[in-house]
């Protein structure tokens, strides 16, 4: 047993030396390599001596290692897409406050659209734009003859049954935004028929962001709700894809932050500042990063036909960051309980809504106003939310999801109970509707 | 002179025990501080209240919860109906590697045991790619016949990815056992008139019973704790994936996911207990005879051998066909094969950043190695001492078999974070070396197993004449035991390296920079662009052609005993 416990030291020892570099950033992020080997590049060449580390993860194990490593951070800066991660650390004090020069923040507007570029506190700082959109394979349409989409309400088209794909809001912060933008714009009773209809279509609900763009760029399902680089870089490599913004659609940025008691703060500080000023700006435009830069006047310089989210229309999308925040945990979890856990069911009754309302269109006998009636009562109960939005954003109710608390449990276990047995109704109604007007 | 002759044999005896005893202590203290304690610290969550106390409240109230009584139910229900699909493969192949001999039996060997090694990441696309509703198999299949199979859809999909994943566990532990098996024993079955069919119900099924039994429930453990399948099937209602979805969502401290982690670990414990308890029983009988001789086969059998093979291993090997494919493939988009194709993906991760081969290289062998060694002791220790803590170091051992990946990982950033390990200058978990304790831990079992299994083949005997002749206990350690089991020592090592080669669940969470990680982890990354696809792939195809080496070697060293590491 002594020549393992010799050979630790020795690593021990090797990898002491392995540490000792000085003049350091190390940056945990969940951005694609070309984004991140693009910036280090860089960042190198304009400030040689400061050594680029990067660490990355997914953006949850991102703020799962934050959290871990409180008591001794490692990592100086924090860059990823979702704003939720963002606020997370935010309420958990990981992250340290800064305010970048003056002449910096000058060219930078304070919102867009209704959206705050940065963090009010100056806790994180938005670099770059997204908005977020349908993205489409076209040969997959084309095999499928299926029309391409162009709105959110296209998603509940019953041609598209079983050719949709999303990822689940609770894993993807940049699909909760989606969420939320299509319950503010249609209203929460409005918004979840759509997104319950919508789910019932889905032929699968991943659990990556990026499972989304993988399945519509390898085929397997026609059309995915995406944000807009996932299809922009796609369309860039040259694979056989589309992609549009629905005219309602809110843009949102992807931001940066300084992780609290930084180990390497001065260098933070220069990278933060890097990638809000022209030169950092400018890179977000090259086709692998394909991405909407803060600087207004920049998208001058920028390749012809580029989207500028500073002129596009915001199709009256008011989005309320506060409204959204407050609500998030509820509205994530309400999306797994009813749609995501209970696919299967709401995707079995919708085919079965779509099929009875086909023959019910061919049908001719006395009963089919009938039918139509019991269709029209299937087609409400398979798109009902179980919570209105009163109670969705009751603080109290927010407080148990962050907590242990057991009102948590309880109404998770309502809402599985209502949306299975509003389901199975649904299905029930639509199959009678269809030998009714057969 | 019979005083004169014992003192010192006495002395001998207690300084050899005191021996023992440092060794067994060392070795508990160790699994103790890298296996026990960091699993604990993150599962106490799930047995504490708001204050701290002790608690079973959220056990209660996991089984009020109908998700998670479904989740149960689709979870033990999805690992029966792989025992039993994986039988129907496993057992055959197993049949016909024990006991016929003829060409290319490694090869198939070899071949069959590939896919419980199924990159991360690129084996799912893979798999979709090959077998999905747009995959090579459904495009023809509309082309020619206009329908299409949903091979990978809802739990029924899980199950099949399940079954061509893991077989391999049930087909090598069977081959074990059968290989053990007296042949005498079936000759004189068949010299007293009892043939074909029955001869192997009577006889030949209930010997080569433990194996199958250990392979099934090994299969079993695998499948219930089995993440990676269920989630690139967007399969959500099972237990390992609701535990995963609940651990790793931000913003939200979910007890949840903690206690379904307890859950999966007492069901793992117990049917590890359940099979232990089996093989004691039964497998007694046949640890004594010559064990059995492959037969060589020709003609028609030989023909039937091959098309029954080829038909299995063409199912199993899909995935690694298309990883293949895809790390050629510019682009390959809703066609029954990629439409452009390129050498880039490999040029970019053998010449751009070769970092990532490299470090699995270096970790893998690094674990394997202190496997060995670890693996070596602690099965010596189990056979041939009477010391106290036998079982808990056979308890503490196998205990990472049962622990879900992301579990240990957590544990080892929370408990080693804190504080600068002593000569390294920064915490543990900033440096390479916790993947090498990582994967070194969670593929301990394997080498204890394996080595176990070659001990038991060395008969005391052995080492008591090297005694008699003047060797001390060390160098007879060293210079007899170590060299009549290293075959079986060298292939639990092997077998550690090929699985870690692959291992990304803890991985991903404890790799401190990217030029840091090992090849699973540089999957990852290349998958998280829409350009990686390739790349990612072509780092698979190297990944599998790293583990199909170490199997070969496997193969080669313990023959149709190379199952034995897989035991429980």
């Amino acid at each position: 047993m002594k020549r393992p416990a010799l050979l630790l030291w020795t690593l021990a020892l090797f990898l002491a030396v392995d540490s000792l570099q000085a003049k350091e950033l190390v940056i945990v992020t969940s951005f694609p390599k070309e984004l991140f080997e693009n910036y280090k590049k860089a960042f190198e060449a304009r400030y040689p001596g400061i050594n680029v580390v990067i660490n990355s993860k997914q953006t949850n194990a991102g703020v799962t290692y934050l959290r871990e490593t409180k008591n001794r951070p490692e990592a100086d800066i924090f860059w990823v897409s979702a704003p939720d991660a963002f606020q997370t650390l935010k309420n958990d004090g990981l992250l340290e406050k800064y305010a970048p020069p003056k002449e910096v923040m000058a060219k930078i507007p304070a919102k867009i659209g209704n959206f705050p570029v940065h963090d009010a506190d100056g806790n994180y700082f938005g670099f770059a734009i997204s908005g977020y959109g349908l993205m489409w394979n076209k040969n997959y349409l084309q095999g499928h003859k299926l029309p391409a989409p162009k709105e959110w309400t296209d998603l509940t088209n019953p041609r598209y049954h079983g050719h949709l794909v999303i990822s689940a809001p609770s894993r993807s912060g940049t699909t909760h935004l989606t969420i939320e933008t299509i319950l503010q714009a249609y209203g929460w009773e409005k918004g979840w028929t759509l997104l319950l209809n919508a789910g019932g279509n889905m032929g699968a609900i991943t659990e990556r962001s990026f499972g989304v763009p993988e399945a519509v760029i390898s085929g397997q399902y026609g059309i995915g709700v995406v944000i807009d680089f996932f299809g922009l870089s796609a369309i860039a490599s040259g694979q056989p894809v589309d992609f549009v913004y629905p005219s309602l659609t809110s843009v949102v940025p992807a931001s940066v932050a300084i992780v609290k008691g930084a180990p390497n703060m001065e260098n933070a500080k220069t990278f933060v500042n890097y990638l809000l000023t022209e030169p950092g700006q400018m890179q977000l435009f090259s086709p692998d990063i394909a991405r909407l830069p803060v600087m207004p006047d920049l998208y001058a310089k920028g390749p012809a036909n580029y989207p500028n989210p500073f002129k596009m229309k915001m199709g009256g999308v008011d989005f309320n960051d506060q409204l959204s925040s407050g609500r998030r945990d509820i509205v994530n979890s309400l999306y797994d309980h009813i749609i995501t856990f209970r696919h299967n069911e709401l995707k079995e009754a919708w085919a079965t809504i779509y099929r009875a309302e086909e023959t019910a269109a061919k049908g001719k006998g006395p009963n089919v106003a009938q039918a139509r009636s019991l269709i029209a009562e299937a087609r409400k109960l398979a798109a009902q939310v179980p919570i209105d939005d009163k109670k969705a954003g009751d603080k109290e109710i927010a407080a148990a999801f962050r907590g242990k608390s057991g009102l948590k449990a309880q109404l998770e276990t309502e809402w599985e109970n209502a949306a299975r047995s509003n389901y199975a109704k649904a299905k029930e109604l639509a199959d009678k509707a269809a030998s009714l007007a057969r | 002179m019979a005083e004169i002759e014992a003192a010192p044999a006495l002395r001998l005896r207690e300084q050899i025990d005191w021996l023992q005893g440092a060794v067994m202590a060392a070795l508990l203290v160790l699994l103790f501080v890298f296996i026990l304690y960091p699993i604990m610290r993150v599962l106490w969550v799930a047995l504490a209240d708001e204050n701290g106390q002790l608690t079973l409240i959220h056990f209660r109230n996991f089984f009020f919860r109908p998700l998670f009584r479904e989740a149960l139910w689709n979870s033990l229900s999805n690992g029966l109906w792989v025992v039993l699909f994986g039988s129907l493969i496993g057992v055959p192949l197993a049949y016909v590697i024990a006991r016929y001999e003829f060409r290319g039996k490694i090869l198939l060997q070899t071949l069959a045991t590939l896919p419980l090694a199924i990159p991360p990441f690129v084996g799912a696309v893979a798999f979709q790619q090959v077998l999905g509703r747009s995959g090579t198999v459904n495009l023809l299949l509309m082309r020619w016949f206009d329908a299409s199979i949903p091979f990978v859809d809802g739990l029924a999909g899980v199950v099949l990815v399940q079954t061509l994943h893991y077989f391999p566990f049930i087909m090598l532990n069977t081959a074990v056992s059968l290989s053990n098996i007296d042949l005498s024993l079936e000759e004189m079955a068949e010299s007293m008139g009892c043939h074909g069919l029955r001869l192997f119900r009577r006889v030949t099924l209930p010997l080569m019973l433990p194996g199958f039994i250990a392979g099934s429930l090994l299969t079993f453990i695998r499948v219930i704790d089995d993440l990676g399948t269920p989630l690139m099937l967007n399969q959500k209602n099972l237990l390992a994936p609701q535990a995963y979805l609940r651990i790793t969502t931000i913003g939200i401290d979910d007890v949840d996911g903690y206690v379904i982690c307890v859950v999966l670990v007492v069901l793992s414990l117990v049917s590890l207990l359940v099979a232990r308890k089996y093989l004691s029983l039964a497998e007694y009988a046949t640890v004594q005879g010559g064990g059995a001789i492959a037969k060589p086969i020709h003609g028609k059998k030989l023909t039937l051998v091959f098309l029954f093979s080829g038909l299995a291993l063409a199912l199993c090997l899909l995935p690694h066909i298309g990883i293949l494919l895809l790390s050629f493939a510019k682009v390959w988009s809703f066609s029954v094969l990629p439409t452009a194709f390129t050498l880039d993906h490999y040029t970019e991760i053998f010449f751009r950043v070769p970092h990532f081969i490299r470090n699995t290289l270096l970790y893998t062998g690094l674990a394997a190695g202190f496997d060995v060694i670890l693996g070596a002791a602690i099965a010596f220790l189990l056979l041939r001492s009477q010391l106290w803590g036998r079982n808990l170091l056979d308890a503490l051992a196998s205990l990472p078999l049962a622990i879900p990946g992301v579990v240990i990982a957590v544990g080892y950033i929370r408990v080693f974070h804190g504080w600068d390990f002593p000569g390294a200058g920064a915490p543990l978990t900033s440096t390479w070396f916790i993947l090498v304790i990582v994967y070194a831990v969670r593929r301990l079992p394997y080498t204890v197993r394996a080595s176990y299994a070659a001990l038991q083949q060395v008969h005391v005997s052995l080492e008591e004449s090297a005694q008699n002749l003047g060797a001390n206990r060390l160098r007879t350690f060293f210079r007899v035991t170590m060299l009549f089991i290293s075959g079986g020592l060298v292939a639990g090592g092997l077998i550690a390296f090929i699985t870690s080669c692959v291992e990304l669940s803890s991985t991903i969470m404890l790799v401190p920079r990217i030029e840091l990680g090992p090849i699973s982890y540089g999957i990852y990354v290349y998958m998280q662009s829409a350009l990686g696809r390739g790349a990612g792939a072509a780092l698979g195809v190297v990944a599998i052609l790293l583990v199909a080496v170490g199997t070969y070697l496997t193969h080669r060293l313990f023959g149709g005993r190379a199952g034995s590491a897989f035991r429980v």
